[in-house]
């Protein structure tokens, strides 16, 4: 009875968290689904006499593969949602026709079949369920599972070569900054010195404080634009300073 | 009479040496080909001393057969193995072969000698005197063989040298067709001999005369007709007569020594030779074949007769004449035995004076800055008295005047022809007459009334180098016809070879057909006297009438063989080309085409989104599903 | 119950590929080729307990490490990707085609 209330709530969480995977546009929506229904499953795995892969699940699927997704896509841009307008004529249609049809083909083969009671595991799993697991690994699957090891050194290996850039010129020195800064002060009379820091009162001591040139007057470089802006707006700074500071004027 | 049998040659002498005859002037011609420039100094001396030595070597052979007793004097050298079994390399010499030899080589040499003059100035003198020699060996091979592989080779041979010296000006684009034409018109012939080569093996498993001959008797009356039609083939292509005459007048393109040697005295006569030799065989007296023959010599010889009459220039009205003159050979070989001794005796007589008046023609070429037009010549027998004598004594032995060579043996073969068959007798009559009037025609424009050259030409005598020999051959045109023909002396002679009537000929100088053809060429010569003499000779060519028009045009051969054979050629290659290009590339760019098409349009599939591919890929899975849960519930 | 579970491995399985077939951001696309994973890894130990032979755990524990290594190598793929294309859309990757 308790499997039964179990697979009944973890069937419902999984397919409608697997629906919304396929339906978020945000891929970390999309991600944080996938791992819910890893979750149901690990839980699933457990229910069914498997407790070490449900451990497993959840320490390499949830946690580190998970994990893997979840930093790609902040390499990739977190905020960038999908358009979920299809491109492609006829696919949508196609792949839902394709899904459900195969999925009601699966489902007519397994409903056409009586099942007896499961068997269970209670019988081969005498000495605990990890033991006999390692034993079958490290017996009859041994040469699998040290092809696997090749595979996973492989794939380690692999993505390192892709993720690899070479560097294709030198480092630019210092001197070479420093002559490029000159040459762009001849050319476009950008200023070679660095940008002036701001202002260093004793009263106020704060990014949002303009520098004074010696001749008195405000330096537009030394205070960011938009903060003036956003001070300007706020009243935490005098309009006159904020103007000459927004301007394009010197 | 029968001619006797082909033996064996086993003494020694020179017979057994008759092989220096071809292999001279074939050593000649490969010093000069291949010695190149280094010989341009010597070279032309050279080719005259090989062709002099073969008549040497071919005067003692001579000699020496007939020391012989009249029945051994077919002898057949065998040199060696060619084929075995079929045909081995092999010279059969006898009365027939050692008088076309002595044809050849005296002659031959007599135009070499002419040549070192009439080609004096011609850079490419050397190479010209190497063709002449390769001419020379090739034609003696021709006449040598005592078998017909051997046979073919050299008429290939002289085929080549033809070709090789009718295109020897190839820089003139009128040489160079005239080449070709006469190399393809030859190659129709010469198919027509390959095949009768290959019905003879087919029908008596050799190619040696001395096996073939015998045995000729042993064929179906059909096969031996259809050899003796092939072989005729073959010899019309060669001797220029109907229906293969066309090349003839266009390779007069050739140097004039050529023409004379060539193209007059021996290579075209070597058809006539075909037919004497294969006569006892396949042209017996009364076969289909014969007569043939002697339509073919009929036709050839009155068509010869009258292009000549249309012609100004020079060389292409003794090429109508020489047409004729081999129709009269033809006409005579085709009769039989009765008439083989006298187209022989025609044939060596007309070697002479043709060669004689070709060479004269040449001298007055040479005299007039190679000008060839009649129309302007004109009084030329004051400038070239030695030509003129020469050419003069050439035109009375060519027209049958009284005692001269061309009397004797035209007459002899109109006599023997009216006895066969009087209509062929009487029409080779009217062609005596044509000849008397157009050969006046050529002498009265060219050598009397007023003069109608240029005022820039400045005619002279030609060196002794070339008059020499244009002295000799008219001292035989004069009396070499007397010579063979009275007493009988060449149908004695070549009677082993080609058999002779049983009854010797009479020679009958008051019947009535040699009085008839007399009395045409004085009505003929009188005609053209007439109209070329005392009336005005326009120097541009009049339109003419109908019949002129028709005669200058070859009698229309050209455009004859142009409408039956180049334009349906032309059509069967256009087809041909229309049908490859639209059906067979049609096909095939089509399949091309559809391929390339419609995968133009299926790859359209591979649209790149990997989302589409797996969608294929995942609709496959889910129909690989349902036809195994099909499979497995049927 | 074995009926059940199959059938709601069956459901996530169909999910996971229609978003394999519709989302186009590569990343969930890679997140539903491992809902399907899981999927079957459910079937797995499913029929594990319905046969008692432990075997199909162990097959389940082979899928997830080969799940980790394809997670690794697909995700640096992607990164690679998106540092020289700027976009993470598997649709912008299409130039291999006709």
């Amino acid at each position: 009875m308790g499997e039964t209330i179990t697979f009944w709530v973890l069937a419902v969480v999984s397919v409608s968290a697997a629906l919304g995977l396929v339906f978020s546009r945000r891929a970390v929506y999309c991600a944080l689904m996938l791992g819910v229904v890893m979750l149901s499953l690990a839980v699933l795995y457990a229910v069914q006499d498997a407790p070490f892969l449900a451990a497993v699940q959840i320490i390499v699927y949830t946690g580190a593969v998970m994990m893997l997704f979840l930093f790609v896509l902040m390499l990739v841009g977190v905020d960038s949602s999908d358009s979920l307008v299809e491109t492609i004529r006829g696919q949508r249609f196609w792949a839902v026709v394709a899904g459900f049809g195969f999925a009601a083909l699966l489902a007519l083969g397994i409903g056409n079949v009586a099942f007896a009671p499961p068997t269970g595991l209670a019988a081969v799993t005498a000495a605990g369920n990890v033991p006999s697991l390692a034993e079958l690994i490290f017996t009859r699957y041994v040469f699998a599972f040290e092809v696997t090891s090749a595979l996973l050194i492989t794939a380690a290996l692999g993505a390192m070569v892709l993720a690899h850039r070479e560097r294709m010129e030198q480092r630019a020195t210092q001197r070479e900054l420093s002559r490029e800064r000159f040459v762009k002060f001849g050319e476009e009379g950008l200023d070679p010195s660095p940008l002036p820091g701001p202002g260093t009162y004793a009263r106020a001591n704060a990014i949002d404080m303009p520098a004074l040139l010696p001749d008195g007057t405000i330096s537009k470089l030394s205070v960011n634009r938009y903060i003036a802006r956003y001070e300007a707006e706020e009243g935490t700074i005098d309009p006159k300073v904020a103007e000459i500071l927004e301007g394009d004027g010197k | 009479m029968e001619p006797v049998e082909i033996l064996s040659h086993t003494g020694g002498g020179v017979i057994s040496v008759a092989w220096l005859m071809i292999a001279l002037p074939l050593i000649g011609a490969a010093i000069l080909l291949i010695g190149g420039r280094a010989t341009n100094k010597w070279g032309h001396f050279l080719a005259v001393l090989m062709s002099v030595a073969a008549f040497v070597v071919a005067a003692l052979a001579f000699f020496q057969l007939i020391g012989l007793d009249p029945a051994q004097r077919r002898q057949s050298v065998h040199l060696w193995d060619f084929i075995p079994g079929v045909a081995d390399i092999g010279l059969l010499i006898d009365p027939l072969s050692i008088a076309f030899c002595l044809l050849i080589t005296f002659v031959g040499s007599l135009i070499h000698i002419y040549s070192i003059g009439y080609m004096s100035h011609d850079p490419d003198r050397r190479r010209f005197f190497a063709y002449l020699n390769l001419f020379v060996a090739a034609m003696l091979l021709l006449v040598l063989a005592d078998n017909y592989v051997a046979l073919f080779i050299g008429w290939e041979g002289v085929g080549l040298a033809s070709y090789l010296l009718i295109g020897f000006w190839q820089y003139k684009p009128s040489a160079a067709v005239a080449a070709k034409k006469a190399f393809v018109v030859n190659r129709v012939g010469d198919f027509g001999l390959l095949v009768a080569m290959f019905i003879i093996f087919a029908q008596f498993g050799s190619l040696q005369f001395a096996e073939v001959f015998p045995a000729a008797g042993e064929a179906s009356q059909g096969v031996s007709t259809a050899i003796g039609l092939l072989l005729l083939l073959g010899a019309c292509g060669k001797s220029a007569q109907l229906p293969l005459q066309s090349w003839l007048l266009d390779a007069m393109e050739g140097p004039t020594p050529v023409s004379a040697l060539i193209h007059a005295a021996t290579m075209v006569t070597a058809g006539v030779y075909l037919v004497v030799r294969s006569g006892s065989a396949f042209f017996p007296e009364g076969s289909t074949a014969g007569l043939v023959v002697t339509i073919v010599g009929v036709a050839t010889l009155l068509a010869g007769a009258i292009i000549g009459t249309a012609k100004d220039d020079i060389k292409k009205g003794l090429a109508g004449s020489t047409m004729s003159q081999i129709g009269y050979m033809m006409l005579a070989a085709g009769i039989g035995p009765a008439g083989y001794a006298f187209a022989i005796a025609h044939l060596i007589s007309h070697g002479f004076f043709k060669a004689d008046l070709f060479l004269g023609a040449g001298s007055v070429m040479h005299a007039m800055n190679d000008e060839v037009d009649m129309r302007r010549y004109g009084g030329l027998r004051k400038v070239l008295p030695i030509t003129f004598v020469t050419f003069f004594i050439g035109y009375l032995a060519i027209i049958g005047f009284p005692l001269l060579s061309g009397y004797f043996t035209k007459d002899g073969i109109i006599e023997s022809v009216m006895h066969h068959n009087a209509i062929l007798g009487w029409l080779a009559v009217v062609g005596a007459g044509i000849t008397g009037f157009y050969m006046t025609r050529m002498v009265v424009m060219t050598f009397f009334g007023p003069k109608r050259w240029d005022e820039k030409a400045h005619p002279h005598e030609s060196p002794a180098v070339m008059t020499w020999p244009l002295i000799i051959l008219s001292v035989f045109s004069i009396g070499l016809g007397a010579y063979l023909i009275l007493s009988n002396r060449l149908m004695v002679f070549l009677a082993p070879a080609v058999g002779r009537p049983e009854e010797l000929p009479h020679f009958a100088p008051f019947a009535v057909t040699g009085l008839a053809t007399l009395a045409l060429v004085a009505v003929g010569a009188g005609l053209a006297i007439v109209k070329y003499g005392r009336a005005e000779v326009p120097v541009v060519q009049p339109r003419g009438s109908f019949l002129t028009v028709f005669a200058r045009r070859d009698l229309y051969g050209d455009a004859l063989n142009e409408a039956l054979f180049m334009r349906p050629g032309q059509w069967l290659t256009r087809f041909a080309v229309f049908f490859d290009n639209r059906g067979i590339d049609g096909v095939v760019n089509g399949l091309a085409a559809g391929v390339g098409g419609s995968s133009g349009r299926l790859r359209k599939i591979q649209t790149g989104y990997v989302r589409s591919y797996a969608l294929s890929i995942f609709v496959g899975a889910a129909v690989l599903a349902g036809a195994w849960f099909v499979v497995g519930t049927l | 119950m074995t009926t059940h579970y199959l059938v709601l491995s069956t459901l996530l399985f169909a999910i996971g590929g229609i978003g394999v077939l519709v989302r186009r951001n590569a990343i969930v696309v890679f997140m539903c080729v491992e809902l399907m994973l899981n999927a079957c890894n459910l079937a797995f130990v499913t029929f594990a307990r319905q046969h008692g032979n432990i075997d199909g755990q162990v097959i389940a524990f082979f899928v997830m490490i080969v799940a980790a290594a394809e997670v690794v190598i697909g995700l640096a793929i992607i990164v690679t990707i998106f540092r020289t294309r700027r976009s993470a859309s598997v649709d912008d990757a299409s130039l291999l085609k006709y």
